[in-house]
């Protein structure tokens, strides 16, 4: 009994001990939410709070659909989704919401066939790629449109996300706009079922499929084939263009892009202009319309801003496009909408 | 502790020990309660999210082929028949080669010392993370089952479970990887249960004049059977559960295919891809697959458990 009653009271001590925890003094910002633009994020966060010592900002890169979920659930101070928020899920958000696009990528065709590195792909040929109707890379449809180019007769591995992700959506939305084929059998939307190919987990889980097979061929952002040296395909635009990935291309698709009035959202799914890439997307930062913390709001404001203006810079180097001045310039007028 | 002062010898009379709760029997009571009531939660967590997908799928969940969650459709039998033919094709290749080396530990061909060592080298397998397994399978089995795939295709593509093109990330892939992480739980389970075997046994069996050939796989195997059984029985459960090293080789393909050489998926691949992502009617589907996954392991359990009862049963007169 009296046994017992030690052990009682020990437990209680390490229950005790468990739970105390201490407050810090500095404003803590929590972020969670798309992995594509995160490693942009992480360096503004780095460069942000070397200058602002007295605010910490925690981004996870947890996905866009985990990030609006968390976002919804007022777990994070900011949430970040390349998919924007659709209006049922702005709706479940009582504080209300601004979208900030706050960066943009291109997505590539990146591919892995040994001597060839210059690779064109027609719109025609792509989406039979992508749809499992051109299974050999020397098929005419690839051939026609890479003259002197030496094709192998090996079987394309079309490589894609298992999970669901910002890019899914919008490399679907474009292969949907381009092709009502596509449309149909497959559709748009951040977690699809493609008809062939090879799956795996995140931007960085593609690149390694891609990487590991032979003959493979597979939708990354820019950043992830830049960084993983892999060759990307030069694509056909709506003029007819073969245009390949860089920032300016980008950047002339972005230009593109009209912006509904009073919501930062938009994709340039099918854009036209001669010098225009044809993929390429913002990303968004989902922040509260009203901030219940008036100390938390004031920082996150103050962040984006930071990241909106002086931010910018950083873009190119991690692979990403910085944002045109006008979209700039909307989206600081958004920001001071948010309380 | 201060109570341990007092209590002198004078104090263990029985009348004086029998008085309150005994301390030792009210631990293992709430420790037991509790791993029940664990299992009871898991259940019920997964099941109250699973519900709307139950309600809406029903048992076409288990029919039906199509995983499209755009269109809000779900069908998990491909990756039921994934989770299934990746674990068994793991057996086929683990089970003879898990009880050859299991016999050969337990005779005496090679002296104790070094079979200690081959014993703990096997057993050191099952230490090994399941994503290194996955690094080693993308970084070994792929580039093999890309060159040695491409000539079954090529020479023997007119039977379907070889027909092309091979994929590198396939059935094939992870079912060689799976078999050698099961590996160590057959060894060492069987080999337990050779070790078992009365000495008597064996000597009678030598009596009669047999040889040791025949000892070993008319006398010894049969009489350990049981063991071999329960050790088939744990590494099927945990091939089927096993989720890292799966999903980065299997190439995660939510469609059947009779081709070994071509991607596929399970279960528990399907979960741990999609969950992060997954809202409304998608997580509740996933949490379906969840609890599909965790009765079919316990019924593969159910039934090893009802085959080694009658093996003992059957076994029980030469014990």
């Amino acid at each position: 009994m009296k046994t017992s009653k030690a052990s009682f009271l020990f437990l209680g001590a390490l229950v005790t001990q468990l739970l105390s925890w201490s407050a810090s003094a500095t404003t803590q910002l929590q972020g969670a939410g798309a992995t594509f633009p995160a490693p942009l994020y992480q360096r503004w966060i780095a460069e942000y709070t070397k200058a602002n010592p007295d605010v910490q900002i925690n981004y996870q890169g947890v996905g866009s659909g985990a990030g609006i979920k968390q976002f919804t659930q007022n777990l994070v101070s900011f949430g970040a989704s390349d998919a924007a928020m659709t209006d049922k899920e702005i709706a479940a958000v009582k504080q209300g919401v601004v979208l900030i696009p706050a960066t943009a990528g291109s997505i590539v065709l990146a591919y892995n066939i040994p001597g060839v590195d210059n690779l064109k792909l027609s719109r025609e040929a792509y989406i039979g790629i992508f749809l499992g109707k051109i299974t050999k890379w020397n098929d005419p449809a690839i051939a026609k449109t890479n003259e002197g180019v030496k094709l192998p007769n090996s079987a394309i591995t079309v490589c894609e996300r298992s999970d669901g992700s910002g890019t899914n959506f919008v490399f679907t939305k474009h292969l949907s706009a381009i092709s009502p084929e596509f449309k149909d059998k497959v559709g748009e939307g951040t977690s699809v079922t493609w008809p062939t190919g090879v799956a795996g987990k995140g931007n960085d889980g593609v690149t390694a499929l891609i990487k590991q097979n032979r003959g493979a061929i597979g939708y990354v952002e820019y950043g992830y084939a830049q960084h993983n040296k892999l060759p990307f395909a030069a694509l056909q635009n709506k003029a007819g263009e073969f245009v390949t990935a860089t920032t300016a291309s980008g950047a002339a698709t972005l230009a593109t892009t009209q912006f509904p009035p009073n919501l930062l959202r938009a994709w340039p799914s099918d854009p036209d202009g001669k010098e225009c890439y044809p993929i390429a997307t913002f990303t968004w930062l989902l922040l509260y319309q009203k901030y219940e913390n008036a100390q938390i709001g004031e920082a996150v404001k103050k962040f984006v801003n930071w990241g909106l203006a002086d931010g910018q810079k950083f873009s190119e180097d991690l692979g990403y496009i910085p944002l045109p001045k006008e979209v700039v310039d909307k989206c600081l007028e958004a920001l001071k909408t948010v309380q | 502790m201060a109570s341990d002062e007092r209590t002198g010898p004078a104090d263990h009379k029985i009348g004086k020990t029998k008085r309150g709760p005994d301390l030792f029997m009210v631990l293992t009571w709430v420790a037991s309660v509790a791993a029940v009531a664990t299992l009871l939660w898991i259940l019920e967590s997964i099941v109250t999210p699973a519900w709307p997908a139950i309600q809406q799928t029903g048992l076409s969940f288990f029919t039906s082929t199509a995983w499209d969650a755009n269109r809000d459709r779900y069908g998990a039998l491909p990756f039921l028949i994934g989770t299934a033919v990746s674990s068994l094709i793991a057996l086929l290749f683990a089970l003879p080669l898990g009880v050859f080396i299991a016999l050969f530990l337990s005779e005496n061909f090679l002296p104790l010392g070094i079979r200690q060592v081959i014993r703990f080298v096997v057993e050191l397998l099952a230490a090994i993370p399941s994503v290194v397994y996955g690094l080693w399978g993308i970084a070994v089995v792929i580039p093999i089952v890309q060159q040695f795939g491409g000539y079954l295709s090529d020479s023997l593509g007119f039977i379907p479970l070889f027909s092309g093109p091979a994929t590198g990330n396939s059935m094939i892939t992870a079912s060689l990887v799976l078999a050698i992480m099961v590996l160590p739980t057959i060894t060492a389970i069987s080999r337990t249960a050779l070790v078992a075997v009365p000495p008597t046994l064996r000597e009678g069996s030598y009596a009669v004049g047999a040889t040791r050939w025949e000892t070993i796989f008319r006398v010894l195997v049969p009489t350990a059977a049981p063991g071999i059984v329960a050790a088939t029985i744990l590494a099927f459960g945990r091939a089927m559960g096993e989720t890292m090293a799966v999903a980065m080789l299997i190439g995660n393909s939510p469609r059947l295919s009779w081709s070994l050489l071509s991607p596929a998926g399970t279960l528990a691949g399907l979960l741990a891809n999609q969950f992060g992502e997954a809202h409304g009617l998608q997580l509740s589907a996933l949490m379906y697959a969840a609890l599909a996954l965790v009765v079919l392991t316990l019924f593969v359990n159910m039934a090893g458990e009802a085959v080694l009862r009658r093996a003992e049963k059957a076994t029980a007169g030469i014990r």
